[in-house]
């Protein structure tokens, strides 16, 4: 199970808690990365907002490079997933569109064929690392824990971009690890919405009305912990949970996790190995749970 | 098939004017709709029950509603698609509007918004001697956006009208694009100056629900993001999500991925310092635990930034 490693800016910038935890997890999984160092930003919807042909380009150049290598792309974050999967549906299906996003690759020698398929870890995680391997991973199940779902828009529409039809696991795949991770999962309604991230720049009092909504739902739903695979929805929900605690004059204080970093507990990693110290709520109670600390 | 409806029903004429949750029990066929089957339950269990529909064949767009958490024409839903052995299906009115009773909703502040767009033609210039003509290949593009049946699906499942009620919504806005890319319509710079005002194309927060839920595939949100790179091409005045998407892109360009304080400054820049300074408890909390970016020179850009740059350079050459 090789992969091109397409880690995405956030994990690199803001989350870098994402980058060490994926580190610590994907080689006990069988998983060998190659990171795609010269692989531009895929856009993360925004810069399609000026120029969608533009940041067409520039995935079809990522998507170009990992057909090179002859290898499938990992993904770590919902909006990379999201906006490459996007990219390659347009580049794919809309008739003479690769050829003239190939007319412009052509000149640094490059052409897309359109073979290369995208996966984000999550779904790597079941349709080929499998539920066996995983379940052999566990050395420590998270019996007790009540996580609740948060997947980030990118991952979860538009379906028909994402492989839906073809595998239709993916729409629960969070749901799935966190039960085979021997978890409980908290099923809420939020976990399928915006997390407000992208509002923040025109609408902030929306913003955080978005993550206090979610993040206290959840909590009322019965949940110790919410998980994400989405490092914007990460900064959002705990990066501005303090915030929108305070906006909307409420207490929330519900610890949130990377993916990889929920996964590390059940592998039974060292909590500063997988980057705790770095989320902003405090994961103490987490640990306290599961009985670490 | 024995199902289990989970409807929510209001009265506003009851003596407690509460909403609820009501359970029906029926018998539905591989071939009903959830419409066959409510209209069934009005029909043969409650009278009281109340929804909107007419054409029945996903034309009119009168039966929009929720049916497991998602807006949805009833009359387009097959009961055998949501279930497979005895689940319960949840049946609720559409959201982001009021509710009238039990499944129909108010659709007033609806069509007020589709018509703040000014949804007609606004042709400049001589009247020519015949029709208004345009090339089918510069109408292609429209057919999609044209395909629009006025249910209110995608405003219902709107996450930033639900944040903000004044934001014109997803359905407004695709039918503003109709018009903005309309070669006919000689008014498209005063429609893109009326959509950048707050509450227009830049309040939409990308969460792609409508392009989701849409029966029609009218994909509200790609209507909204190409309203936004058409006001950026005609210079409609600056505002912190045309300055965002701007930096954002300058910054790819530069650099090849994201430099995130970077992008916050030109975003806020010294327009909005109030904004920044908010942030400060946020980023003091930050700070000592190694989680801020690097930014400006010691952010260093990627290996190959070259080929970037060009790619930049090319996709901006004509076709």
């Amino acid at each position: 199970m090789k992969y091109a490693f397409f880690p995405g800016c956030v994990s690199k910038g803001g989350c870098p808690e994402l980058y060490q935890s994926v580190k610590q997890v994907y080689p006990r999984l069988g998983i060998e990365l190659e990171e795609m160092t010269t692989a531009s930003c895929t856009g993360a919807g925004v810069l399609q907002e000026k120029d969608l042909r533009l940041g067409d380009i520039l995935n079809a150049h990522t998507l170009a490079l990992a057909e090179e290598q002859g290898l499938p792309i990992m993904t770590i974050c919902s909006t990379c997933q999201g906006v490459m999967s996007q990219a390659n549906h347009r580049l794919t299906t809309e008739p003479g569109y690769l050829d003239d996003v190939n007319r412009v690759l052509a000149e640094e020698g490059l052409t897309y064929r359109g073979t290369t398929t995208v996966k984000h870890f999550v779904w790597i995680l079941l349709e080929d690392v499998g539920e066996e391997k995983l379940r052999q991973a566990v050395k420590q199940p998270l019996t007790g824990l009540r996580a609740a779902p948060f997947y980030g828009c990118y991952i979860q529409r538009p379906s028909a971009a994402l492989g839906f039809d073809e595998q239709p696991a993916r729409a629960q795949s969070l749901e799935t690890v966190i039960t085979l991770l021997g978890a409980e999962v908290v099923d809420f309604p939020g976990k399928t919405r915006c997390c407000g991230m992208p509002l923040l720049t025109i609408n902030e009092p929306g913003s955080l009305q978005m993550v206090a909504h979610h993040t206290s739902d959840a909590k009322e739903h019965g949940a110790d912990v919410m998980v994400t695979p989405c490092p914007l929805c990460h900064l959002n929900l705990d990066g501005l949970q303090v915030k929108a605690a305070k906006h909307d004059r409420r207490e929330i204080d519900l610890p949130i996790l990377h993916l990889p970093q929920l996964l590390g507990f059940a592998m039974g990693l060292e909590p500063r190995a997988l980057g705790l110290k770095r989320n902003l709520v405090s994961t103490t109670p987490v640990l306290e749970k599961l009985g670490v600390v | 098939m024995q199902t289990t409806f989970h409807i929510r029903r209001f009265n506003p004429e009851s003596e407690s004017p509460q909403s609820y949750f009501q359970d029906y029990q029926l018998a539905t066929e591989r071939s009903d709709t959830v419409l066959d089957a409510l209209i069934r339950i009005r029909e043969t269990v409650d009278e009281s029950l109340t929804l909107r529909c007419s054409c029945r064949g996903a034309i009119c767009g009168s039966c929009g509603m929720r049916i497991n958490g998602h807006a949805a024409l009833a009359c387009k839903t097959k009961v055998a698609s949501l279930i497979s052995s005895g689940e319960t299906i949840h049946v609720e009115p559409m959201n982001n509007m009021p509710v009238i009773k039990d499944l129909v909703t108010d659709m007033a502040g609806f069509w007020e918004k589709i018509r703040q767009v000014q949804p007609w033609l606004q042709p400049t210039g001589s009247a020519p001697e015949g029709e208004y003509l345009a090339a089918p290949e510069a109408m292609n593009h429209l057919t999609g956006v044209m395909h629009c049946i006025m249910c209110g699906a995608c405003v219902s499942d709107c996450a930033a009208l639900e944040v903000n009620p004044n934001f014109v919504g997803p359905a407004a806005l695709a039918k503003a694009y109709r018009f903005v890319a309309d070669p006919r319509d000689g008014n498209s710079s005063s429609r893109l100056g009326e959509l950048n005002n707050p509450g227009g194309m830049w309040d939409c927060t990308r969460c792609m629900e409508c392009i989701e839920v849409c029966p029609k595939g009218v994909g509200a949100m790609d209507r909204i993001m190409t309203l936004r790179a058409k006001g950026i091409e005609h210079g409609v005045p600056s505002t912190s999500g045309s300055r965002h998407t701007e930096a954002f892109a300058d910054i790819i360009e530069q650099k090849g991925r994201l430099d995130e304080p970077m992008l916050a400054v030109r975003t806020f820049g010294l327009t909005n310092l109030r904004q920044m300074f908010s942030f400060l408890p946020m980023i003091f909390r930050a700070l000592p635990r190694g989680k801020l970016p690097r930014s400006g020179p010691l952010h260093r850009p990627i290996p190959g930034i070259d080929r970037i740059r060009r790619l930049f350079q090319r996709a901006k050459e004509p076709r």
